[in-house]
């Protein structure tokens, strides 16, 4: 694929810098920050979803709760009963305010003058509360890179989560020693044009921070969140890039996905007239076990033996579509199969863009097509598991497929190593946000801007200079 | 006009016209802030809260905002009134409401936890309820349990009764935590008789968090009222810390051990009646002592709240005993140290209440053990002042058994002679070593 001119397709990129702070103390407890794998207590957990706010059930918590998961939680040495979600939080560290005070001062921001600790749901586990408690400390300012200024838009405090130490079908353990531990984050405005830019943004904030003196370094102390979007595109949120030269690979990545989804939107709507009408009623999952009784995919057979199903199911005039490549090594068939995998749990699907393949012969594939009245400018999906996940995929199939019509849902990805990046959930809504009722609200007072003091990064230059004098040459 | 907010803040939100729910858009220190007002729940009367579009809350003092103006008048938000209903007829197990943490949600109005939830509401969380038996539930009361009082027991024990009469096979009680250890006692020695379990049930954890006690407790707690072979009050809750499985512990030998951990009640000398396994839903019977369930129900609630529970500490002086028989207290319960002692002064004290007909008893501050007033001499001393001694008993037990003995009994001997007696497994005659708690003695934490 050739490169995208990113100013004519209007890319705009937002930053979420995440820095573990090396303060002496957790956020909310007396705990220190270091990192240890002994463990001295095992606890077994389970969540589930609450109302919020606003009275409705967030979206990606009564999601993850359809896993029903059993959460170990491990404890080493520095845990305590806040991180057991057995005693109420203390009042916010001292230290950690003051750090990110003097972070905010030297970005330009404007510190809030009362700071509030809300309640995100996350139940996936790797909050033992179900939530993680964060807080708006300032709000505004810029960053100088290039000779360009890049708002800020918001600086927090947050509560890093536990660490997952393993994960199977049924339990997920984790280890206690990172939940608490202060995260600071720095959300820029979508003042980023082009993938270039952003690293050198990422890189200009993350040195800022590192010289406060007060941030951990290595591995995992620094995570970067991306905002992406396009004209016409929605804002996509890709967690967890762990390597600063990842990210022009995949804002390129995701920049280009947005671009052929809305590429695909148009040839569906435009060109081929498909409408949501003519999908749904030609959506008729068909049961066509059958046809594979006797095949030579070891895939299908394996499935078969436990008691599986096969179903299938006509997408009129969607040829070709399954197969229409979004970013290095992923097919619009590539997505529909992720979240049949997340969201029904089932290890994909196979389309008829690909189809003989995977031991799937010639001689099934029109059988399918003979019995789903497949026609030359249609397309089928066939999926394999127990009735239940059934059910669940083909809705959920039947539902990523009729957003094509409209675009690009909103998603939130995870970055993978190679600078793709794929389905993880749907966007949280604002729903997930509720008042952390056990802290009470802190006055950012004259003692905060004191301690903010001792903190505040020198700039690069003066530094330098430092060294120079030193005699470094 | 706001409620919440008073002075600089009020002063502020007048003058613009604005109220809580308003969507504004204001400019602090050249960042222009588009928000809700947000009722405030600030110690500052400056500070006006705001909500964000990202869902953020942030306090902005008024002195602060350069320009504010009105984007979109904020909607009233209806609240929605718990209705008044007769238990049905035909249910399995009734869920009585009393508040608490387990029925109670946030007030986002300010920021604080109150009983407000309905067990209707309750349900709807909960949906597996359904599952294990044909409910109903009544909203008695809606109070932090801190605020519950003696003539709230009664009642309760009333609708207890209503509903096993009705033919509820048993009974939840939902309340607060807090003095959960006092009402059942209360119910246990009112219902002198009964058909069915009477399960009292609250949570450590609010109902609106995702890791809310609140869904298993309430679950076992419809499966014992269900199924349990047992007809006397209890509480169930968490066993452990982990979400494994709860106990069902005897009323009367029941006390809250931790300020906020969800295992906080555990048996005091004794052993609870049963273990619930939550995912198995499965009861396991612990003992084959309990109370056996009778034909009918019988309710005798009569309490007579001027007893006192009396700490003792060194220092304490004996005159606070002159100052509780001016108050008009017609019994005492005494938290002594160790085995049940005071210091020796108190002897004539005692001497003169006991004279008057009001009765001492003694329990121990240690909670473990029984107390014996004839190792030491003082112990003697103080019987002989009329002080008795009331075995294992827990010293909230003690207390609320010696207000429904007075209002039952004004003869000092025969208010003793019903003190000691053993009504529905308040004194345990035998103790074993597992009735003690086993305590970590090795190294945990390293640093």
């Amino acid at each position: 694929m050739t490169e995208l001119d990113y100013s004519k397709l209007g890319l705009k990129v937002g930053l979420e810098i995440h820095q573990q702070l090396n303060t002496s103390h957790k956020l909310f407890c007396n705990c220190d920050t270091s990192l240890n794998e002994t463990f001295h207590v095992s606890l077994e957990r389970y969540l589930r979803p609450s109302f919020s706010e606003l009275g409705e059930v967030d979206i990606a918590a009564l999601f993850e709760w359809k896993k029903d998961k059993k959460y170990v939680y491990k404890l080493p040495k520095n845990s305590c009963l806040v991180e057991c979600d057995e005693e109420p939080p203390h009042l916010i560290d001292e230290e950690a305010l003051g750090i990110v005070t003097a972070i905010a001062l030297s970005l330009h921001s404007t510190l809030v003058d009362e700071v509030y600790v809300m309640r995100k749901i996350v139940i996936d586990g790797s909050n033992t509360s179900g939530f993680q408690r964060t807080a708006i400390i300032a709000l505004g300012g810029y960053i100088e890179v290039d000779g360009n200024k890049i708002g800020i838009q918001t600086i927090s405090l947050e509560e890093d989560a536990s660490r997952k130490i393993s994960d199977n079908k049924d339990e997920i353990d984790y280890n206690l020693d990172r939940l608490g531990v202060t995260l600071i984050e720095i959300s820029t405005a979508p003042d980023i044009h082009t993938p270039e830019q952003a690293e050198k943004v990422a890189f200009a904030i993350g040195q800022l921070l590192r010289m406060t003196g007060k941030v951990k370094r290595g591995i995992g102390t620094i995570r970067q969140d991306l905002n992406v979007s396009i004209q016409g595109g929605v804002k996509t949120e890709i967690k967890g890039v762990q390597r600063l030269e990842l990210v022009p690979e995949i804002i390129r990545n995701e920049a280009t996905r947005q671009y052929e989804l809305l590429k695909i939107k148009e040839e569906l709507t435009q060109r081929r007239g498909v409408t949501k009408e003519l999908i749904l009623e030609n959506y008729k999952p068909t049961d066509l076990t059958s046809i594979f009784a006797s095949t030579n995919s070891r895939l299908v057979k394996k499935e078969l033996e436990k008691g599986a199903l096969v179903y299938g199911v006509k997408i009129p005039k969607f040829r070709g579509i399954f197969g229409w490549e979004l970013m290095k090594n992923r097919r619009f068939g590539t997505e529909v199969a992720d979240y049949v995998r997340v969201l029904a749990g089932l290890g994909g699907l196979f389309h008829s863009d690909e189809l003989p393949n995977y031991g799937i012969s010639q001689e099934e594939v029109d059988k399918v097509k003979k019995a789903l009245n497949v026609s030359e400018e249609d397309a089928f999906v066939l999926v394999v598991g127990d009735k239940a996940r059934l059910q669940l995929a083909l809705d959920t199939i039947r539902d990523r497929i009729l957003y094509a019509l409209e675009g690009i849902p909103k998603e939130t990805r995870t970055a993978l190593e190679d600078g793709t990046t794929k389905f993880m959930r749907p966007q949280r809504g604002s729903a997930s946000m509720y008042p952390e009722t056990d802290i009470p609200p802190r006055r950012i007072d004259s003692k905060i801007i004191e301690l903010a003091k001792t903190f505040m990064p020198e700039k690069p230059e003066s530094k330098l200079k430092k060294f120079v004098d030193l005699g470094f040459k | 006009m706001s409620e919440t907010y008073a002075g600089k803040a009020l002063d502020f939100l007048k003058k613009f016209n604005l109220q809580e729910g308003d969507t504004i858009e204001l400019t602090k220190n050249g960042v222009i802030l588009k928000a809700i007002i947000m009722p405030s729940y600030s110690s500052s009367d400056d500070i006006l809260v705001i909500k964000l579009d990202n869902g953020y809350n942030i306090g902005i003092s008024v002195d602060s905002i350069s320009e504010v103006k009105l984007i979109k008048r904020g909607e009233k938000r209806e609240e929605k009134k718990a209705e008044e209903k007769a238990v049905k007829d035909k249910s399995e197990v009734v869920i009585i409401s009393t508040g608490g943490t387990i029925v109670s949600k946030i007030e986002y109005d300010t920021g604080a936890v109150r009983p407000a939830l309905t067990i209707e509401e309750i349900l709807k969380f909960m949906p597996e309820i359904n599952e294990i038996a044909k409910i109903d539930a009544k909203v008695l009361f809606s109070i932090l349990s801190e605020n519950m009082k003696p003539e709230y027991w009664i009642k309760i024990a009333n609708e207890v009764k209503n509903a096993l009469d009705k033919g509820a096979k048993g009974v939840v009680v939902a309340h607060g935590t807090d003095t959960m250890a006092y009402t059942a006692p209360a119910l246990a020695f009112s219902l002198k008789s009964l058909t069915g379990p009477v399960v009292m049930v609250g949570s450590q954890r609010s109902s609106d968090r995702p890791s809310s006690d609140a869904p298993i407790n309430f679950l076992t707690s419809v499966l014992v009222a269900k199924d349990a072979p047992f007809a006397e009050v209890t509480v169930n809750m968490h066993g452990e810390s982990s979400d494994t499985y709860t106990l069902v512990h005897r009323g009367v030998k029941v006390r809250k051990m931790h300020t906020s951990r969800r295992d906080a009640f555990q048996s005091v000398n004794d052993i609870p009646l049963a273990k619930v396994y939550y995912r198995e839903r499965k009861i396991e019977i612990l003992r084959d002592d309990y109370i056996r369930k009778k034909d009918a129900n019988e309710v005798d609630a009569k309490l007579d709240p001027n007893v006192f529970l009396l700490k003792y500490y060194p220092g304490l002086l004996p005159d606070i005993i002159d100052y509780l028989m001016n108050k008009g207290v017609k019994g005492i319960i005494v938290e002594g140290t160790g085995l049940g002692h005071t210091h020796s002064e108190f002897y004539n004290a005692f001497k003169r209440a006991t004279k008057d007909g009001i009765f001492i008893g003694m329990t121990s501050q240690c909670l473990f053990g029984r107390v014996n007033m004839n190792v030491y001499t003082t112990g003697r001393l103080l019987q002989e002042a009329g002080v008795v001694p009331l075995e294992d008993m827990l010293p909230e037990t003690a207390l609320v058994k010696l207000m429904w003995v007075l209002a039952h009994e004004t003869d000092l001997d025969k208010v003793k002679e019903l003190m000691l007696t053993n009504f529905v497994g308040e004194i345990n005659p035998i103790h074993v070593p597992e009735m003690y708690p086993r305590w970590y003695h090795d190294r945990i934490r390293l640093q």
